[in-house]
């Protein structure tokens, strides 16, 4: 294997098989096409499928060529990412797990080792162990971008969604002439607190209330971190010259608090959204009255 | 002592008396130099005319930095010696989550939505005033 390496410069396994894919590109693209992933993804015409064959035995070969078989990220492959990309989505979304797509992939490799070996079928058989050997790396790559890319597509979609989820999930509500409400519902991380913060505070200078209500019904747990974002949302109101009001601590969420030992002494807490709405009321002097019994008088 | 409002110089921040409460207003960057100094006046300024109410206007400012809050904490604190109060009014949002993450949450400092309500505010009897809202009426 030592001495290979050494006399591997004029014709390196990666080399060869660069020529060998160059060299049989259109054999290679025809019986590719006749493959499941191919066939399933083109499937308007056959002419489709071997022209995407071809582009991606091309960038197969300058990715042999540059010896950069074992490299995901080697140059030759950025041209060919989108469409292994788009090939990936359309199995996915066919309903195929990543299992399957990425078997579909290594089903490519059997076609073009054939060919390879019956190309090679005068040289040593070592040498063409060896050449065999590179073919299947450089397809483990291509597997390997596929499906790196795949993910990277879903990632990417992930955090589409997250924003999204975000945007949605913090309405403001206007309640009355300057008091405002945040109905909180799901789990509170930092990312989805500071959002509450940002949209609590724009709300607070656009609708000019003095009264910010921040009802946590829907927040299944209260932690100290959780805790911690109310604290700071509450001092960043008093600050804008708004007070806060936090409601909807229920039985068990106020004993959480206690038994944790949290100080929300700085908070003023109400229990339900009602009571809070009360207390604004009351603060802006607009209070609220039963209407006269008319009808207890009429009857 | 009144020309520190009447005639503000170069690197001094005007201060406008209204009645019994004088008003500043602040806008962009406020240098450091500057924030001491608006201090220095105001002290001087409540001192010589014995007004009631600061109202400071920070909505034209978009940075407020440790420095700047401080300033404010300890210029509320001083005029409240003088037996004065100070009312900070406007702080945009970004500016309030900024002291709020760097830790300064002033629970001594009085605030106001707007100009309009600080006024309203310091119109109201002193004893009404607590910062934390429990003995408003």
């Amino acid at each position: 294997m030592q001495e290979h390496e050494a006399d591997a410069t004029q014709a390196s396994p990666a080399r060869e098989v660069g020529d060998f894919l160059r060299r049989r590109r259109e054999q290679v693209a025809q019986r590719w096409a006749d493959e499941p992933l191919f066939r399933t993804v083109f499937t308007v015409s056959r002419d489709e499928a071997v022209d995407a064959g071809r582009v991606i035995v091309d960038a197969l070969a300058q990715v042999a060529d540059a010896q950069r078989i074992e490299d995901p990220d080697a140059a030759g492959f950025t041209g060919v990412r989108e469409q292994l990309a788009r090939m990936g989505a359309a199995r996915s979304r066919a309903g195929l797990s990543t299992t399957q797509v990425s078997s579909e992939l290594a089903a490519l490799l059997p076609p073009v080792e054939n060919l390879l070996v019956a190309d090679l079928a005068q040289e040593d058989p070592e040498r063409r162990r060896e050449c065999a050997t590179a073919l299947s790396v450089l397809m483990g790559t291509l597997r390997l971008v596929t499906m790196q890319t795949a993910l990277s597509e879903n990632q990417a979609l992930i955090d589409r969604q997250r924003l999204q989820l975000l945007e949605v999930a913090t309405p403001v509500i206007k309640l009355w002439d300057g008091i405002v409400a945040v109905p909180l519902i799901g789990t509170l991380d930092s990312a989805r607190s500071q959002v509450v913060m940002e949209t609590l505070l724009n709300a607070v200078v656009d609708q000019h209330a003095r009264f910010a209500i921040l009802d946590i019904t829907g927040v299944p747990t209260v932690d100290s971190l959780v805790a911690q974002h109310l604290m700071k949302t509450v001092a960043a109101a008093r600050l804008m010259g708004a007070e806060c009001v936090v409601s909807g601590i229920r039985p068990a969420i106020a004993q959480t608090i206690v038994h944790l030992g949290l100080d929300l002494g700085t908070v003023k807490t109400r229990a339900s959204l009602a009571d809070a709405l009360g207390y604004c009321l009351h603060e802006l002097g607009a209070n609220i009255v039963n209407a006269p019994a008319e009808g207890a008088v009429r009857r | 002592m009144s020309e520190h409002y009447a005639r503000p110089v170069a690197g001094h921040v005007p201060v406008l008396r209204l009645g019994d409460v004088l008003l500043v207003t602040l806008q962009g960057d406020l240098h450091d130099g500057m924030a001491s100094q608006l201090q220095q006046d105001l002290a001087e300024t409540i001192a010589a005319s014995r007004v009631t109410g600061v109202v400071i206007d920070i909505s034209g400012v978009e940075i407020v930095d440790s420095f700047l809050g401080r300033v404010l904490a300890e210029t509320a604190a001083q005029t409240e010696l003088l037996a004065a109060r100070t009312v900070v009014a406007g702080m945009r949002p970004a500016v309030a989550i900024t002291l709020v993450e760097l830790g300064l949450t002033f629970p001594e400092l009085r605030t106001a939505l707007n100009t309009e309500a600080a006024l309203a505010l310091l119109a109201q009897p002193v004893v009404a005033n607590r910062p934390d809202g429990e003995g408003r009426p």
